[in-house]
C-alpha cells in the first residue's frame, strides 16, 4: 500500500457529512483487499471484518477500529443575483473561508470560489473584521439567468485543495481530518494479513462524525465489539499555538489518556509501542476527546475504548499538514497491538464471556 | 489559451522576469523592435502603416501582488511581508509557491478548536502569520529559502464556462490587460504603437513612469483588470463594475481624470460598433495611467479595464466575453484614433 498515494486520493475525494458515498467507494476498494467481509450499514458506515484465528478454549473476541470518512462542508441556502448563499456543515472557521476554491455539487459538479468584497471598496474597520457568513458568497461564474438550472437550494459544496508535498515527508491538503486515519487503518489491515491475530477486527469508516459522532454511535451498537479504538487527528505543533496545546508533528502517533479512554487500553498501547520500538507520544485528553471514541465508549453496556491520534497542523482548514511517517507508525502500532490481544487481556478488562 | 499561461506565470512586483519572458516569446514575431529597460519594462514597437506621426503608448502591467520572505524563525517558519496591497483577510489557509524553484508552503492558522470566542472573531494580523514549508529548523529552511525570496499564490487557471464564459485564476490584475495588449499587437495600425508591459505597478506605477518618459507618447491607453464588486450587499451600493457587462471605461479614479476626448472616442466607438461597455464607478483604484498622464509635459491618457471579481485575492474571476469585448473596443477605437483632434 502506498501511503502517500492513498492519502492523496482520499483527501481529494469529496464527502461532506451525510454525503460520504464517494469516499466510501474508495475506502471499500482499499479495505476489500485485506478483509473477509465488507458491508455498509443503514447509516452509511462502511464495516469491514477481518476474522481472527480464535485460540483454543477461548471465546471469540473483537476490536473495532473507527476512522471517520466525512469532512466539514457547506450547503446551498439561497441563490441571489447569480451568487450562492450557503451555510456550514460541521465546525467551520469563518476566518479561513474567503478566497477558497470549492466544488458545488449541483446537477453537475461546478468549480467555484468563495468571494467577498475587495478591500479597495471597504472602510478600514471592515477590513479588520472577520467576514460574516451573510457577506460571503460562492461564485461559480454563471449568470443569474442560468444559475438556477445548475444549482438548487440544498446542494452540497465541498472545499477544494489539491494534495501537495512539502519538505521532509510532510504533506498538505484538505480533509486529512480524518482521511489520514483511514489510511492508517488500511495500513494496519495490510500488516495484519502477514500476522497472526486471534481477535476479529472490525475496521469501520464512520459517517457524520463532524456533526456529532453519529456514525460511530450506530456502528458500535451494531457491531458490539469487546474493545474499540478511535483513530483521529490531533493538533500538532504550529506557529502561534502554545506547546501546551499540541503534540509534535513527526514524532509518532499520540496515544490519548483521560476519562474517554480505558486506562488498560492506554497502557497496553504504550506497552506495544515500547516493545516494538515505535516512536510515539502521549496526549492528555481531560474531557471530551472530540472523536468517535466519545460515542463508542458509552455504547450498549459500555466499551473499553482508546484514542490514537495523528499529529496534524491547521485542523479544519484546506492546508492541513501532517508527516507521512506518523501514518506508517500509526498503522504498525495498531497492527502489533491487535496481534498481541489475547484472552488474558480480555480478563483484565473484565469482559464478559458471552461467547465462550 | 494564453491567459492560462499568463495567469499561472509568477511575477510579483520586482520579479516579473518569468512573465516578461513568456510575453516576449509570444510577441517577438509580431513586433518590429523590442527592448527591456533599466527597470525591467518590456517595450515593443509596432511601426505604423499610415501617415500619422502620432506615438501611441499602450501599457499593461506584468506584476502581481504577492509576498516576500523577510525572516526565518528558529523553528523554520517563514515570516513574510506583503508586496502590494494584500488583504489580511484572504491570507489564511492558503498555499503559496516560493522562489524560482516554486517551493510549496502553506499559510496555516491556529485551529478554531484552540481559540476563545474573541480570537475566533478577529482576523489574525499578518505579523502573526508565517509560511510552513515542512522543515523543523532554521538551518533546514535556509537550505531551501532565503529572506528576499518572493512567494505567489498557488492557483491553477480554469474556465468555468456559462453565458459569461468565466475563468478563474490568479493575477488577472493585470494579466488580463497583458492578454488584451498581446492581442492588439497582432494588428498593424496607422501610427507607431509602443506596447509596454510594465513592472511594479502594484507598488506605485514605477515602471510606467520611466517607460512613458522614454517613449514620450502623444496618447496613452492603459489596459487593466479592475474592481468588480457586483455581489449582493445589504446596502444597494455601486458594484464599481459588473461582470459580463463589457469593458469598463474609467472616467476618474484615485490617480487621474481620464482625458475626456479619449473617453468620448471609446464610448462612441462602443456605441457605433455595438460593443458592450460600462463606465467604472469613479474614485476607486489607481493605475499606471496615473504616472503616464503626468509624464514630461503630460500625455492624454485613458484606461480600459476587464472587470475582475476578487481582485488582489488568490483566486479571481473574469469573463472571457468581457476580455474579447475589450480587445474589440480597443482595436476599433485605435483605428479611429487618427481622426481624433488632440489639439488644445
Amino acid at each position: 500500500m502506498q501511503v502517500k498515494d492513498l492519502l492523496k486520493r482520499l483527501s481529494e475525494a469529496e464527502g461532506a457529512s451525510g454525503y460520504e458515498a464517494a469516499v466510501r467507494d474508495l475506502v471499500r476498494q482499499e479495505f476489500a483487499q485485506y478483509v473477509d467481509e465488507i458491508r455498509t450499514d443503514s447509516m452509511g458506515n462502511l464495516i469491514a471484518l477481518k476474522r481472527g484465528q480464535v485460540a483454543e478454549q477461548s471465546p471469540r473476541r473483537s476490536i473495532m477500529l473507527a476512522g471517520h470518512m466525512d469532512e466539514i462542508g457547506l450547503l446551498v441556502t439561497k441563490l441571489e443575483k447569480g451568487f450562492i448563499r450557503f451555510s456550514t456543515i460541521g465546525g467551520f472557521d469563518l476566518r479561513v473561508l474567503p478566497g477558497q476554491e470549492v466544488t458545488v455539487h449541483g446537477r453537475t459538479d461546478l468549480p467555484g470560489v468563495i468571494g467577498m468584497r475587495p478591500p479597495h471598496v471597504l472602510e478600514k474597520a471592515a477590513r479588520d473584521k472577520v467576514v460574516p457568513l451573510d457577506e460571503l458568497f460562492v461564485d461559480v461564474g454563471l449568470a443569474e439567468s442560468e444559475l438556477g438550472s445548475h444549482v438548487r437550494v440544498g446542494d452540497i459544496i465541498t472545499l477544494q485543495r489539491p494534495f501537495a508535498e512539502l519538505a521532509n515527508d510532510l504533506v498538505s491538503g484538505k480533509a486529512f481530518d480524518n482521511r489520514a486515519a483511514l489510511v492508517c487503518i488500511a495500513g494496519c489491515l495490510e500488516h495484519l494479513t502477514a500476522m497472526r491475530h486471534t481477535w476479529d477486527v472490525h475496521a469501520v469508516a464512520t459517517v457524520q462524525e463532524e456533526v456529532g459522532l453519529k456514525g460511530a454511535l450506530t456502528s458500535a451498537f451494531g457491531i458490539g465489539p469487546d474493545v474499540g479504538i478511535a483513530l483521529d487527528v490531533t493538533h500538532g505543533n504550529m506557529p502561534g499555538v502554545s506547546e501546551v496545546d499540541t503534540v509534535k508533528i513527526g514524532e509518532g502517533p499520540a496515544i490519548g489518556f483521560g476519562p474517554n479512554i480505558h486506562p488498560l487500553m492506554f497502557s497496553r498501547l504504550v506497552q506495544a509501542a515500547n516493545t516494538f520500538e515505535i516512536v510515539h507520544q502521549t496526549e492528555p485528553i481531560p474531557t471530551h476527546s472530540g472523536t468517535d471514541a466519545w460515542a463508542i465508549q458509552v455504547t450498549r453496556a459500555g466499551i473499553p475504548t482508546a484514542v490514537v491520534s495523528i499529529p496534524l497542523r491547521y485542523m479544519h482548514t484546506t492546508v492541513e499538514t501532517l508527516a507521512l511517517t506518523d501514518l506508517r507508525r500509526t498503522s504498525r502500532l495498531l497492527a502489533v497491538f491487535i496481534a498481541n490481544l489475547d484472552e488474558k487481556f480480555a480478563q483484565q478488562l473484565g469482559l464478559e464471556q458471552l461467547n465462550a | 489559451m494564453l491567459l492560462k499561461e499568463l495567469s499561472e506565470a509568477f511575477g510579483v512586483s520586482g520579479h516579473e522576469d518569468a512573465v516578461r519572458q513568456l510575453i516576449l516569446n509570444t510577441v517577438r514575431d509580431s513586433v518590429d523592435e523590442h527592448r527591456v529597460d533599466a527597470l525591467g519594462n518590456l517595450i515593443a514597437l509596432k511601426k505604423g502603416d499610415g501617415p500619422s506621426r502620432r506615438k501611441v503608448m499602450i501599457a499593461a502591467h506584468m506584476d502581481e501582488v504577492g509576498l516576500m520572505i523577510v525572516h526565518i524563525e528558529k523553528e523554520g517558519w517563514l515570516r513574510f511581508q506583503p508586496v502590494g496591497a494584500i488583504d489580511d483577510r484572504i491570507l489564511l489557509a492558503k498555499r503559496v509557491l516560493i522562489g524560482d524553484n516554486h517551493l510549496p508552503g502553506v499559510i496555516g492558522v491556529a485551529p478554531i478548536h484552540l481559540l476563545d470566542y474573541k480570537a475566533r472573531n478577529q482576523v489574525p494580523k499578518r505579523k502573526d502569520l508565517s509560511i510552513d514549508i515542512g522543515v523543523s529548523s532554521k538551518e533546514d529552511a535556509e537550505r531551501k529559502v532565503k529572506p528576499g525570496d518572493y512567494a505567489a499564490f498557488d492557483i491553477a487557471y480554469a474556465e468555468l464556462g456559462g453565458q459569461l464564459r468565466t475563468a478563474k485564476g490568479k493575477a488577472f490584475d493585470d494579466r488580463a490587460g497583458c492578454a488584451v495588449l498581446i492581442e492588439l499587437l497582432r494588428d498593424r495600425y496607422p501610427f507607431d504603437l509602443h506596447a509596454v508591459f510594465t513592472v511594479q505597478e502594484e507598488i506605485g506605477a514605477r515602471g510606467a513612469r520611466v517607460a512613458a518618459h522614454a517613449i514620450a507618447p502623444d496618447v496613452a491607453f492603459v489596459l487593466e483588470g479592475t474592481i468588480c464588486d457586483d455581489m449582493p450587499k445589504k446596502r444597494d451600493v455601486s458594484p464599481t463594475t459588473d461582470l459580463g457587462a463589457g469593458p469598463a471605461i474609467t472616467l476618474m479614479d484615485r490617480s487621474m481624470i481620464a482625458d475626456q476626448r479619449l473617453v468620448r472616442l471609446l464610448a462612441d466607438t462602443a456605441e457605433k460598433r455595438t460593443i458592450p461597455h460600462q463606465f467604472k464607478q469613479p474614485g476607486r483604484g489607481s493605475t499606471d495611467a496615473g504616472a503616464i498622464h503626468l509624464s514630461r509635459e503630460g500625455a492624454p491618457s485613458a484606461v480600459v479595464s476587464v472587470p475582475v471579481r476578487n481582485l488582489h485575492a488568490p483566486v479571481s474571476l473574469l469573463s472571457l466575453k468581457d476580455l474579447n469585448d475589450t480587445v474589440r473596443l480597443m482595436r476599433e477605437s485605435l483605428y479611429q484614433l487618427t481622426e481624433l483632434d488632440l489639439s488644445r
